[in-house]
């Protein structure tokens, strides 16, 4: 094994796609070995979970759009190398905010108000559930991977409080859908895609990050902060607050993606609302390099996959732990090349002259 | 082959990657004989004497000791053979006294008896003439000390053949006398020794011949008789180096900075820099000479804005007879007040640039907050790239290299190059030719002179008293974190320094000004 020295970018790019396709026909021989199906079969149904319907297709772009742009808000902290796996927890204070709004606020505003609001309220929510373990990072260099981790169940504690209050109908344990029936604060249709405006919040944040991180000056500050504090503190960059600035506006984004899960996407809240789709968002950035644009096509990727497997799991009958299983293997390749990227096996073979 | 020869190497190539560390290399050393092997950094000479250490293994070639051919795997084999090498960096466990360093990871039968193995241990201190209390603990001890250790432990291991890897970096030039003495009576004593240094007096000092390396191969072996400091220079380099630093007279020298009672502490709480001042004077050179660790570090960065200080003032004389307090301001703000402050640290990527980034993005580490609105300007730090590329003659790729992949020389060249062209009022540089090969070296001692000669107050922490007496006007000496004295650079000896670093010197006498 030995460590390459330089690899040009179509041979990495032919080594993930070597991967994708290793990981796409394992998939098959599990799910060959599972249902005892014609794996072409499966992958039609795979495609057809995923894409086979025009509302499929609108889901698995909805669901895409979510990982998206909670990947592109962690962007920035990873960036900065501070480990913010706590995008769980911002999500969810993000959606909490936006049910109550809706809830309390359904019947007495504007739609258009109410949805503004929103926005604004789960941003604001969001950058608190960031600002947190960024300010005492700055200030007594607290271990942010595991603050913003903890926060994460303080903001599922919280979820679980608030539905308590909410609950509908009595008894059910959970808020149902909320406002069904005035619509209040759901993404309106645009040109009759009810998922339209989703899709365009999602591309402007994610052409924002890209400019933001790629020409502004803050943009810079961040990837000093990340390759080395000392150089940061040398270029007389105030390294603490860049910190607290990149966790809020990290916290804010998926705080928003909070407010479209639930305004936009399921219009209830549950302690599942972010459903681990945090943690996918992590490898996703990474595995971007934090390039916003190829974030566009992992997650698409991974999202397809995880919706196609939902399908043939009910067509075969497998339980819903099957999409898991896949993402599971998809991510396991996915990672995994990146070991051949950055190395190269190399055979020592037995020197003769060895006496 | 012949019995005599206590080392011998054949064809030897190493390689890593694509990059060939040792090619086909040819060495000898007789029995009972100091080797030099002299070569410029990255020449190969440690992963030659790693190999015969045990810690690389060979691509090709053959290894001869004693006359048989062996096969050295790991260390231990190495060690059975008689090798014994003492690295750069000491491995030794600081709460354990110099005895107990030495026999451990020995095998023992029974109990261990600590006063008959520091007898041993006194033993061999006494027949080399060593300088070591065996029941010393190791965190007690000064970094010659320490050396010493290590060479008593290869000695009492029963180790024939000793490879030392710059032994004298460390040292003062006391020190490195003391060295050589013991290194002489082992030779006495018939034991094989090899030296591996940079520093060409040393080199005509100590050793009966001389190997050079230079890229990776062999140039040549030489009795040191028959060298001299041009002719090896010229086998280092390959072509005829002048060696000869410009210095001029200090034109109207002009108070620059002032360092009064500058105190620091460094992370454990304990004192680093103890109530140090001095002045640097516009268009001067004043060079500050001390033991590595001696606060060299904590000094320039308090000047810097980078240091928390105990007590103490910077102060600034600019200009328009106005004077500015440096020591309450941050970075930026010093930058703000238009004081033109270059430094170039210690640790190049891990302070002085962003070893990711390419050169463009570098060279705006310190000025991309220029310019109005949220976006950086790229367009200015290219073309200052392309300037630095061109004039330092920097060998890279592209301006869209990362600055990790060019060689040291390369490195040193982008960050003193973006430094100096921010017109610097004061230019602090340390150890600014670490790791340099001789031209590039050269290069930055001219380019020190040139901005002396433009007015620059510069201060240049240094580690070769030899260059630092040629290039310097005046010279700061610390010792552990005091300055005991600042002499005039043109009539100071080395010898002078290494007494005032070891502060063996009072400090009235010391001053010679």
């Amino acid at each position: 094994m030995v460590k390459r020295a330089s690899i040009s970018k179509g041979e990495a790019i032919f080594i993930r796609i070597v991967a994708i396709i290793l990981s796409l026909i394992v998939c098959a021989l599990v799910i060959v070995a599972l249902t005892h199906e014609n794996p072409i079969q499966v992958y039609g149904g795979i495609i057809s979970g995923a894409v086979g319907t025009s509302r499929r297709m609108w889901v698995t772009i909805r669901e895409t759009m979510v990982l998206l742009l909670i990947s592109i808000g962690l962007t920035p902290a990873f960036k900065m190398q501070f480990w913010n796996i706590g995008a769980e927890g911002q999500i969810l204070v993000g959606g909490v905010v936006s049910a109550a709004l809706m809830i309390y606020c359904g019947n007495s505003m504007s739609s258009g108000l109410l949805l503004v609001l929103m926005f604004l309220a789960s941003m604001l929510a969001g950058m608190i559930w960031g600002f947190i373990p960024a300010y005492f990072k700055a200030k007594n260099n607290t271990n942010e991977t595991l603050f913003t981790l903890m926060l994460n169940y303080v903001a599922m504690q919280l979820t679980t409080f608030c539905i308590i209050f909410w609950e509908n109908p009595a008894g059910s344990n959970s808020v149902g859908i909320i406002n069904s029936s005035t619509r209040k604060g759901w993404f309106p249709s645009i040109a009759g895609n009810a998922y339209l405006l989703n899709v365009i919040i999602v591309m402007a944040f994610t052409i924002g990050m890209y400019i933001y991180l790629k020409y502004s000056k803050q943009g810079y500050e961040i990837s000093v902060v990340g390759a080395s504090q000392n150089t940061a503190r040398y270029a007389g960059i105030n390294v603490k607050k860049v910190i607290i600035r990149t966790m809020m506006i990290s916290g804010a984004i998926c705080g928003l993606a909070g407010s479209i899960i639930v305004g936009g996407a399921s219009h209830t809240i549950s302690t599942s609302t972010a459903n681990g789709r945090g943690f996918t968002a992590i490898i996703v950035a990474w595995m971007a390099q934090f390039n916003p644009f190829v974030m566009i096509l992992i997650s698409a990727f991974l999202v397809f996959m995880q919706q196609g497997a939902i399908q043939i799991a009910t067509q075969f009958g497998l339980n819903e732990n099957a999409s898991e299983i896949i993402t599971g293997i998809v991510l396991f390749f996915l990672i995994g090349c990146e070991f051949f990227v950055k190395y190269k096996l190399e055979f020592r073979k037995k020197t003769e002259e060895v006496a | 082959m012949s019995e005599n020869n206590a080392i011998e190497l054949k064809h030897v190539t190493k390689r890593f990657g694509e990059v060939i560390a040792n090619d086909r290399v040819n060495l000898t050393l007789r029995k009972g004989e100091i080797l030099s092997i002299l070569g410029e950094n990255g020449s190969g000479k440690t992963t030659l004497m790693n190999m015969l250490s045990g810690i690389y293994f060979p691509d090709e070639g053959e290894i001869f000791v004693n006359g048989t051919e062996v096969t050295i795997r790991s260390p231990k084999d190495s060690f059975d053979l008689g090798i014994g090498m003492i690295h750069q960096h000491f491995k030794l466990i600081p709460i354990l006294t110099a005895a107990e360093n030495i026999v451990l990871g020995l095998p023992q039968k029974g109990r261990m008896d600590m006063k008959k193995i520091e007898g041993d241990v006194g033993a061999l201190i006494k027949r080399y003439g060593f300088d070591l209390n065996p029941a010393e603990k190791i965190y007690d001890m000064s970094v010659s000390q320490k050396q010493t250790v290590e060479i008593i432990k290869v000695l009492y291991r029963g180790a024939e053949i000793l490879i030392l890897d710059e032994p004298t970096a460390v040292l003062t030039p006391q020190e490195t006398e003391k060295l050589f003495d013991v290194l002489r009576n082992m030779r006495k004593d018939g034991k094989s020794i090899i030296i591996i240094t940079h520093k060409l007096n040393e080199v005509l000092e100590i050793s009966d011949r001389v190997s050079v390396l230079r890229k990776g191969k062999y140039i040549g072996t030489v009795p040191t008789s028959e060298a001299t400091v041009a002719s090896l220079t010229e086998m280092m380099v390959g072509a005829k180096v002048d060696l000869d630093i410009h210095r001029s007279a200090p034109v109207s020298p002009k108070k620059r900075l002032e360092v009064k009672d500058v105190t620091c502490r460094n992370k454990e709480g304990m004192i680093v820099l103890d109530h140090a001042s001095f002045t640097a004077n516009s268009g001067e050179i004043l060079g500050i000479a001390g033991i590595s660790g001696s606060g060299q570090k904590e000094l320039l960065e308090s000047i810097a804005g980078l240091q928390n200080m105990d007590c103490g003032e910077v102060l600034y004389y600019s200009d328009d007879e106005s004077t500015h307090q440096l020591h309450k301001l941050s970075v930026n703000e010093i930058k703000q007040l238009g004081v033109h402050l270059s430094f170039v640290p210690e640790d190049r990527l891990g302070m002085g640039l962003v070893g990711s980034m390419d050169l463009t993005d570098n060279m705006m580490l310190r000025s991309y907050r220029n310019g109005k609105g949220a976006m950086a300007d790229r367009k200015a730090p290219r073309d200052l790239a392309q300037k630095v590329v061109d004039e330092l003659e920097v060998v890279t790729p592209s301006l869209s290299t990362p600055v990790r992949k060019l060689s040291g020389g390369n490195v040193q060249k982008v960050l003193v190059g973006r430094e100096i062209s921010a017109d610097p009022t004061v230019l602090m540089v340390a150890y600014p030719v670490r790791g340099l090969d001789i031209n590039s070296s050269y290069t930055i001692y001219n380019l020190m002179s040139d901005e002396k000669d433009h007015g620059v107050a510069v201060i240049c922490v240094g580690e070769d008293l030899d260059v630092l007496l040629a290039l310097c006007d005046r010279i700061l000496v610390l010792q552990s974190g005091h300055v005991s004295g600042i002499v005039d650079a043109r009539t100071s000896t080395k010898e002078q320094l290494g007494l005032m670093m070891t502060g063996t010197v009072g400090k009235e006498e010391a001053v010679n000004e």
